[in-house]
């Protein structure tokens, strides 16, 4: 997501518009006026993107509740679905109140932004936010709104690498830190730059790895990398479950599993290609890309399962599934359909080995493999969008937005390379610390795993007082 | 009288059920149980972790029959449950003291 350079088609389509016509360059605004930016929103762009925000709302609540409480056992269930549903809840309300302020404002370092918007101050139904083309605006609060979808979804990934085994208020209180101190501000460097209408003006003004050129198109970096390693470090600082590698875990509902995977791979088109933040030729470029990935990995998962074992499983399918969305993500807008299979039918069997060998080897308790999915695989992902953003592979390219109008950059394969990894080092490096601080503080003060009796017993009935089954 | 306990394949009971009635048995008790026996068990595989199950799931079948009705049943359910294969099950016989009629109070084989 690293919508920097970003993307596309539409701005390469207006800039091409552009050079073929010569009075349209004069027909550009360069930084409009609020009031011209009203004359510039597209209601197609609206629909599509207030459709795309319930679509990725999809993912969290329903699908990635269905997805991991299937995993966990009978005792755990409702725990589970309980911590991404409120854990999205809670973050919905920072969001609003400084999140989008410190995600989506400049401020004085490239790194974090400022507290100008705190509690929405200042936006309202005449106020707009720049998409990736020259003169397209979409109403503020439709960017507040689909923003706050990611930001709701990506603390409530990490609950799967410490599940069944942590007290709820103190995982609470972690994620507030958490999405205070590490998601709004890496938000904030990958994403956020004055606008391509404004950025020619002040080429400073962007975050940092937006700056720094790195390709991100829907949320490698800010989403999957950074709750994967803040997984592992959790799961490592937690410690394993009681009886782990000696009693049985098996999943209690694969059906749940499923429900959620299928539910996560229809609501990523509104993650994937909402990111484009237009309805355009590029929003189908990320569409049919999150499609096809998708379905190889799935595919590629199974195989490798029916190779190592002779049976392909239905929990093997699901998790290629989303190892191969997790991987598209970055590279959605920038691919091809057929670079998009490639990098769906290689990011199985890499998932593969990290959940069946090296958590294995290593013997960390990644209760539901948030890090050998989520982290390695947007690894992946973000590292092979400099391979297939090349447009001589067929990809998009890069956009440069510090010229006015935007044009198409010179595209260096290696050089992007560079780049990515850059991105995948500093989030896996701020994540990585900010969330072992994190734990530490939060462990230090409330405690932050449950007790032996409370973990035998589960947390259903212990800290929530319930049971998912009654019969 | 005696108390015949039967373990058999769950897939069995249908055929078994039948052949019985047909026999003239008047109930029978039924009850999902797991155990082990010669039959490995298997093996489920998720995400690489391996969980073999020892348990297999059976169904056990209770009738009490008269002393005269007894081969008849062992010998019925022997037949109806065999698939020949490892894992078909066995029958237990056991005298039983005496059986009584909740509703009317009759007692020994009236009461069966």
């Amino acid at each position: 997501m690293f919508r920097k350079l970003i993307c596309g088609a539409g701005a390469l389509g207006a800039s091409l518009f552009a050079s073929t016509a010569a009075f349209a360059d004069a027909a550009l605004i360069k930084a409009p006026t609020v009031a011209q930016q009203a004359t510039m929103v597209n209601k197609g762009d609206v629909a599509w993107m207030l459709v795309s925000s319930a679509l990725v709302l999809l993912m969290t609540v329903p699908a990635l509740g269905l997805f991991y409480g299937g995993l966990v056992r009978t005792k755990n269930m409702l725990s589970v679905l309980m911590q991404v549903f409120i854990i999205a809840s809670v973050v919905a309300l920072l969001w609003v109140t400084y999140g989008y302020s410190l995600a989506f404002t400049g401020g004085s370092t490239p790194f974090v932004g400022g507290f100008s918007k705190i509690f929405l101050i200042g936006v309202n139904t005449s106020t707009y936010a720049a998409t990736f083309s020259n003169n397209v605006y979409l109403p503020e609060y439709v960017y507040v709104i689909f923003q706050m979808t990611f930001a709701c979804i990506t603390p409530g990934l990490i609950v799967g690498s410490f599940a069944e085994r942590i007290k709820f208020t103190p995982l609470l209180v972690f994620v507030v830190l958490w999405v205070s101190f590490v998601y709004f501000p890496i938000a904030h460097m990958v994403w956020y730059f004055a606008g391509p209408d404004f950025l020619s003006a002040n080429t400073a003004d962007a975050g940092y790895l937006y700056g720094l050129g790195a390709l991100d198109f829907a949320g490698g970096t800010v989403v999957h990398i950074n709750a994967g390693i803040a997984g592992l470090v959790g799961c490592l600082y937690l410690g394993k479950r009681l009886g782990f590698g000696k009693e049985a875990t098996p999943p209690h509902s694969l059906t749940m599993t499923y429900i959620g995977a299928m539910l996560l791979w229809v609501g990523w088109f509104g993650f994937n290609a909402g990111s484009n933040l237009e309805s355009n030729a590029v929003t189908a470029v990320a569409f049919i890309n999150t499609f096809v990935a998708t379905a190889a990995a799935a595919v590629s998962w199974a195989i490798v399962e029916q190779i190592h074992h002779g049976k392909p499983s239905v929990l093997g399918a699901a998790s290629g599934a989303v190892a191969g969305l997790v991987a598209i993500t970055p590279a959605s807008g920038y691919g091809a359909p057929m670079t998009s299979i490639v990098l769906g039918l290689l990011v199985s069997p890499i998932c593969y080995f990290f959940v069946s060998f090296v958590k294995n080897k290593f013997k960390y308790d990644d209760t539901l493999d948030v890090f050998g999915v989520h982290c390695i695989g947007g690894i992946f992902g973000a590292l092979a969008t400099a391979i297939v953003a090349d447009p001589r592979l067929g990809g998009q390219g890069w956009v440069d937005y510090t010229v006015f109008p935007a044009k198409a950059g010179t595209y260096d394969m290696l050089g992007q390379l560079i780049t990515q990894a850059k991105a995948v080092g500093l989030t896996l490096a701020w994540s990585g610390i900010g969330s072992l601080v994190l734990y530490f503080i939060v462990d230090k003060i409330f405690g932050i795993r449950v007790s032996e009796e409370s973990e035998r017993e589960g947390l259903d009935i212990t800290e929530h007082g319930e049971r998912a089954y009654n019969y | 009288m005696k108390f015949i306990i039967a373990i058999i394949k769950p897939f069995k009971l249908d055929e078994v059920r039948e052949a019985l009635g047909a026999l003239g048995v008047a109930g029978l008790t039924v009850s999902e149980v797991k155990g082990f026996g010669r039959q490995k068990g298997q093996t489920e595989i998720y995400r690489g972790a391996e969980y073999s199950t020892n348990m297999l799931p059976k169904v056990k079948i209770e009738i009490a029959a008269s002393d005269e009705l007894a081969p008849r049943v062992v010998e019925t359910i022997q037949q109806a449950a065999s698939t020949d294969a490892i894992g078909d099950g066995k029958i237990f016989v056991l005298d039983l003291a005496s059986a009584t009629r909740i509703r009317t109070g009759e007692t020994g084989d009236t009461a069966l």
